[in-house]
C-alpha cells in the first residue's frame, strides 16, 4: 500500500499542534487542541483506508478503482461524537466561566488538603491520639 | 426464536428506555417506571444468554442481516454474557437506589428529567462494550458510556463538579482519540476491525508492527481501567458525583476497560503476552494505589483509591496468560463490580446520615445507626479479603495463580497483593473505626434536630444536616451487600463459569468459529 506523504504530513502537524494546545492550563486552549487532534486522527484514518478512488456505487465506478469507503464511514462516525464532545465541553467551558470568572483548569483541593494535613499531623502534639480538633481542617468535597 | 436473537436486547432496550423516558420527562413516575423496567429486562436477558452461552457456546447476531463478515456483530460468549449480568443487576440495584434517594430529596438534587435517559443511555453503552464484536463498535460503545457518564459527571454543574468533570472529560476524550488512533492503525495494517477476522490476520504482520498495535491498544484500555500510571485522573474526578453516580462509575466503567483489555490480549495477542510489563504495571497499581487510599480522610476518596489498587489484581491475573490466572481475574472482576459499588452506595448512606463522608467528622455511627454499621462492615470486610467472603476466594485464585507460575516476577506480585490485602483491610477498618466506632459527635445522635457543627475556622460549606435513612435507600443497598455475600455461597458455581471462559479464551476456536464458522476470509 502507498500512503499519501501530504496527508500523513497534515495528519502528524495537526496532532502536534493538538498536543501542544493540551498542554495549556485554559479549558478553552485544551478544547482546540483536541479539536486539533482528532482532526489529525480523521485525516490518518483516511490514509489507513488506502488511495483515492472512484465513488464506490456499483456501475458508477469499477470495483477495482473504488475508493475503501468502511473507514469513511468510520470517520464520519468519530466526526459526529467529537462535535457532540466539543459541545459539551464548550458549554463546561462556559459555565466554568460563570462560576469563577475563568475557565483554567483547576488544581485538585483534596489533594492540596492531603498535603496541608501531612504537615499539621508531624507538627502535632497529640499524633497519635485521634483528636480531631488537632488537625488542620478538611475542606468537604461539597455539603 | 432462539437465545442468539435476544443478544442485541441488552443494547437496545436502555436506549429504547431512555428515548421513551426522555419524552415522558414531565411525568417522574411514568419515567422512573421505564427506566425500571428496562433494566430489569436486562437483567432478565443477560441471564438467559449467560446460561445458554455456558450451554451452547458463544451466540452471534449480525446486525441487519449483513452477509459475515460485513456486517456489524455482536457475541456473547461466557466471559460477555457474565459481565453483562452482574452489570446489569449492579445497575438496576443503583438506579433503585436513585430513586429512593430522588424521592427523599425531593427531587430537589437530580433534575429526574435528564437524569433517568441519561443513566439508560450508559447502561446501554456499557452493554454494547461487552458485546461488541469489532474493535469499532467497542469504540462507540465507549463513547455512549463516556457521554452518558459526562454529563452524569456534571449533573447540576456545581463548581465542584465542573473542576472534576473538566479533567475526567479532556483524559477520557485523549484516551479516545488513541482508540481511535489505533483502530485507523489496525484497518491500515490488516484490512478489518471484526475482531474474529482479527485474529487471524494480526499473526501475519511482522513482529514491530503488531507491537505497536498492542501498546496502543493497551495504553487505551489502561487509561479507561485506571491503571498505574494512568490512574490519576480516577480519585480526583469520582468523589465529587452524586452518591449513585458515583457507585455505578466505580463499579462498571473501569471494569470496561478491564473486559476489553482482556479480551484483545487473549484474542488479538495471544502470542505476545507482555507479561513482564504488565506484572510492574499490576503491581505498582495496587502498592501506589493502597498507600493513597491509606492517606485519605474522606470516605469516598478512600474508597475511590482502593478501586483503582483493586484493579492491579486483575491485571495481574490478566497478565499472568494462563488460564488460572484468568479464571482469577475474571472472578475477582465480578466480585469487585459488587463490592466497590455496594460500598459507594454505604458511604452515601453515611453521608446522608453523617452529614459528610469525612473521617474527620464523622464517629459514633454504629450506635447512631447499627444497619448502616453493618451495610458497611460485611462489604467492607469483603473488600479487605476476610474469609469467608468473595474478595478472599478472588485473591486467592489469583495468588494461586500466581505460585503456580513459578517466576520470581510471579512471586513479588503475590507478596505485593498480599500487602495491598492487609493495606485494604487498615484503610477499612480505620474508616470503621473513625466512622462508626469511636464516640459520636452530638448531632449525628439526634438526627435532623440540631445546627451543623461547621465553626468559624473551618473552610468550606458547613455540612450538611444529618437526616434518618430512608428505607428505599437502605433496601437495595442491603440487596447489594446480600449479593456479595451470596457470591460466596456460590463461588463453586461462579468459579466454574470463569473457568471455563478463561479455557474458552485461551484457545481462541470458540469465539472465531461461532463468529465466521466458514473460516477466516
Amino acid at each position: 500500500m502507498t500512503a499519501n506523504l501530504a496527508l500523513v504530513l497534515t495528519a502528524s502537524v495537526l496532532v502536534a499542534a493538538g498536543v501542544y494546545l493540551v498542554l495549556e492550563r485554559s479549558l478553552t486552549r485544551v478544547l482546540i487542541g483536541i479539536i486539533l487532534i482528532s482532526n489529525g486522527v480523521n485525516i490518518a484514518f483516511l490514509v489507513a483506508g488506502g488511495p483515492a478512488g472512484g465513488a464506490p456505487i456499483v456501475g458508477v465506478t469499477e470495483p477495482a478503482r473504488m475508493s475503501d469507503s468502511l473507514p469513511q464511514a468510520m470517520v464520519l462516525t468519530a466526526i459526529v461524537i467529537t462535535l457532540g464532545i466539543t459541545a459539551f465541553l464548550l458549554a463546561m467551558a462556559y459555565r466554568s466561566w460563570q462560576l469563577t470568572g475563568h475557565d483554567e483548569v483547576q488544581d485538585d483541593v483534596e489533594d492540596a488538603a492531603i498535603r496541608r494535613l501531612a504537615v499539621a499531623d508531624a507538627e502535632s502534639r497529640s499524633y497519635d491520639d485521634g483528636d480531631d480538633d488537632e488537625r488542620a481542617p478538611m475542606p468537604e468535597a461539597r455539603p | 426464536m432462539t437465545a442468539a436473537s435476544l443478544v442485541p436486547l441488552p443494547v437496545v432496550l436502555p436506549l429504547l428506555g431512555a428515548g421513551v423516558a426522555l419524552a415522558l420527562g414531565r411525568w417522574a413516575h411514568a419515567q422512573r417506571a421505564v427506566s425500571v423496567v428496562a433494566l430489569s429486562a436486562s437483567v432478565a436477558i443477560a441471564a438467559i444468554l449467560l446460561v445458554s452461552a455456558d450451554s451452547q457456546g458463544p451466540l452471534v447476531v449480525w446486525i441487519g442481516g449483513w452477509p459475515e463478515p460485513l456486517g456489524i456483530s455482536l457475541v456473547a460468549d461466557r466471559l460477555s454474557a457474565l459481565m453483562l449480568l452482574v452489570s446489569a443487576t449492579v445497575t438496576l440495584a443503583v438506579l433503585v437506589y436513585s430513586l429512593g434517594q430522588g424521592v427523599a430529596d425531593g427531587t430537589r438534587d437530580t433534575p429526574l428529567s435528564i437524569y433517568h435517559p441519561t443513566y439508560l443511555v450508559l447502561s446501554a453503552g456499557v452493554a454494547n462494550a461487552f458485546l461488541a464484536g469489532d474493535l469499532f463498535n467497542l469504540f462507540v460503545g465507549f463513547e455512549v458510556l463516556l457521554a452518558a457518564s459526562y454529563v452524569l459527571m456534571t449533573l447540576t454543574g456545581t463548581g465542584e463538579r465542573i473542576r472534576a468533570g473538566t479533567t475526567y472529560v479532556v483524559v477520557s476524550l485523549l484516551s479516545s482519540l488513541l482508540f481511535l488512533t489505533a483502530i485507523a492503525l489496525v484497518y491500515a495494517a490488516t484490512g478489518t476491525v471484526n475482531l474474529a477476522q482479527l485474529s487471524g490476520r494480526l499473526a501475519d504482520l511482522p513482529d514491530g508492527v503488531s507491537l505497536i498495535l498492542q501498546l496502543l491498544l493497551l495504553t487505551t484500555f489502561s487509561i479507561k481501567a485506571a491503571v498505574f500510571p494512568l490512574s490519576a485522573w480516577l480519585p480526583d474526578s469520582y468523589p465529587t458525583a452524586p452518591a449513585p453516580v458515583t457507585a455505578v462509575f466505580a463499579g462498571l466503567l473501569t471494569k470496561v476497560g478491564v473486559y476489553a483489555i482482556i479480551r484483545t490480549q487473549t484474542l488479538l495477542f495471544p502470542d505476545s503476552p507482555l507479561t513482564d510489563l504488565l506484572m510492574w504495571a499490576a503491581l505498582l497499581t495496587m502498592i501506589v494505589g493502597i498507600l493513597g487510599a491509606v492517606a485519605q480522610s474522606e470516605i469516598k476518596r478512600m474508597l475511590s483509591f482502593t478501586l483503582v489498587s483493586h484493579i492491579g489484581y486483575m491485571v495481574f491475573g490478566v497478565a499472568l496468560a494462563t488460564t488460572a490466572g484468568l479464571a482469577g481475574a475474571i472472578f475477582y472482576v465480578v466480585h469487585h463490580i459488587t463490592i466497590q459499588t455496594t460500598l459507594f452506595l454505604v458511604a452515601g448512606l453515611v453521608e446522608r446520615r453523617g452529614g459528610s463522608t469525612s473521617l474527620n467528622r464523622l464517629g459514633g455511627l454504629a450506635t447512631a445507626s447499627p444497619i448502616l454499621g453493618v451495610l458497611f462492615f460485611v462489604p467492607a470486610m469483603n473488600l479487605g479479603g476476610i474469609p469467608p467472603f468473595s474478595g478472599f476466594l478472588g485473591k486467592a485464585g489469583l495468588l494461586q495463580a500466581g505460585v503456580a507460575a513459578d517466576r520470581p516476577l510471579a512471586y513479588l506480585l503475590v507478596a505485593g497483593g498480599v500487602v495491598t490485602s492487609l493495606l485494604t483491610l487498615y484503610a477499612v477498618a480505620k474508616a470503621w473505626n473513625l466512622a462508626f466506632w469511636r464516640a459520636a459527635p452530638a448531632e449525628i445522635l439526634e438526627p435532623a434536630g440540631t445546627a451543623p457543627r461547621g465553626s468559624a475556622d473551618e473552610p468550606g460549606p458547613p455540612p450538611a444536616t444529618p437526616v434518618a435513612l430512608p428505607a428505599a435507600m437502605v433496601a437495595p443497598t442491603a440487596g447489594l451487600v446480600l449479593v456479595g455475600v451470596a457470591l460466596s455461597v456460590v463461588a463453586g458455581p461462579l468459579f466454574g463459569v470463569a473457568d471455563r471462559a478463561a479455557v474458552d479464551l485461551r484457545e481462541r476456536s470458540p469465539y472465531v468459529e461461532s463468529v465466521l464458522p466458514g473460516g477466516v476470509p
